[in-house]
């Protein structure tokens, strides 16, 4: 049992240690505008590759049709301006009924 | 929707407290997961607490119920985190100034929160977006998984609810605004995204997803140009 308390420490400090480096950094290192521009744009690629992966892929293979299908039809609700809470509820109900229907 | 359209806070919440919702539900999955699987149940909810990071932990549980050891389980569950610090530098100047504010808002570095926030239009509507969906956030995925862990696998696969969708659908409401306006970010994230989806049969769990950065190649001089 202690070599998971010791892997759930080793998480939590490298985890930590991660997210303390935007605020550690901050206020010591003027950043260059460009440099501030190119981290916000990061963040959204990230954020984007995360939401292309999650939507497609499960455990390095496809996820099967529902799931996409359902973030497809989010995707046009947001493209199309709904509001969050329809973008949201459209893709997780799409994708529950499908399953329903059968469609994994 | 007028009065949200006047009342920028309530319409945080009300957007914020879908995704709180949704990550109950997971939180929940989570800690059944764990207890199901043999751990005991300190285990799902101090991971919970002290690592906080969903995706990770469900790695590291995975890993950990696999046979696969704790070093693997470790190892898989940092290499997932390491896109927080990217994140932890996007946002750095939106936690606030104060040393506690900085202490504690790392540790609320998600990608909900940092995509909350970028999404807002300015700094005062970002920071309050980081606090209010961060603080929601650590609060209702706490209890979820601690529920989860003492009642068991009660509500069975969360794919039923097409939970899964759900979190992507998340992703894409609130990044399209910046995707939309702005071409240089648009080109970066969609070869990032390219770079991620094509490497993730062959890369391990998280590196296809940190490789994407390498889409910001198609940056090249930003608004400035």
């Amino acid at each position: 049992m202690s070599a998971t308390v010791a892997m759930i420490l080793a998480l939590a400090v490298g985890t930590y240690a991660f997210r303390l480096v935007g605020p550690a950094l901050h206020g010591r290192v003027e950043l260059p505008a460009r440099v501030q521009e190119l981290l916000s744009a990061g963040a959204i690629v990230l954020l984007t590759a995360l939401l292309a992966t999650g939507a497609l892929t499960e455990g390095g293979g496809f996820a099967g049709w529902a799931r996409p299908t359902g973030v497809l039809v989010g995707a046009v609700l947001a493209w199309r301006r709904a509001p969050f809470v329809v973008v949201v509820l459209g893709a997780a109900g799409t994708a529950a009924v499908l399953r329903a229907a059968g469609v994994a | 929707m007028r009065t949200a359209e006047r009342t920028p806070h309530l319409e945080l919440i009300r957007d914020a407290s879908l995704v709180w919702l949704a990550s109950g539900v997971v939180g929940v999955s989570f800690g059944a997961i764990a207890v199901a699987g043999g751990l005991p149940v300190w285990v799902p909810v101090v991971m919970s607490l002290v690592v906080y990071a969903g995706s990770a932990q469900f790695s590291a549980v995975g890993v950990l119920l696999a046979g696969g050891g704790p070093l693997a389980a470790a190892t898989t569950g940092l290499l997932l985190n390491t896109r927080t610090a990217a994140y932890s530098l996007a946002v750095a100047e939106t936690l606030g100034r104060g040393r506690w504010a900085r202490l504690l808002g790392a540790h609320l570095v998600t990608d909900e929160t940092v995509a909350f926030a970028l999404a807002q239009p300015d700094p005062v509507r970002r920071r309050t977006a980081f606090w209010v969906s961060g603080l929601g956030l650590y609060a209702v995925w706490n209890t979820g998984v601690l529920i989860g862990a003492l009642a068991g696998d009660a509500i069975g696969d969360t794919a039923r609810y097409g939970l899964d969708a759900a979190f992507p659908a998340v992703l894409v409401a609130l990044v399209l605004p910046a995707l939309r306006q702005d071409a240089p970010v648009r080109r970066s994230a969609l070869l990032g995204a390219c770079l991620a989806l094509a490497l993730t049969p062959v890369a391990p769990a998280g590196v296809p997803v940190l490789l994407a950065l390498a889409g910001l190649l198609a940056f090249g001089k930003g608004r400035t140009a």
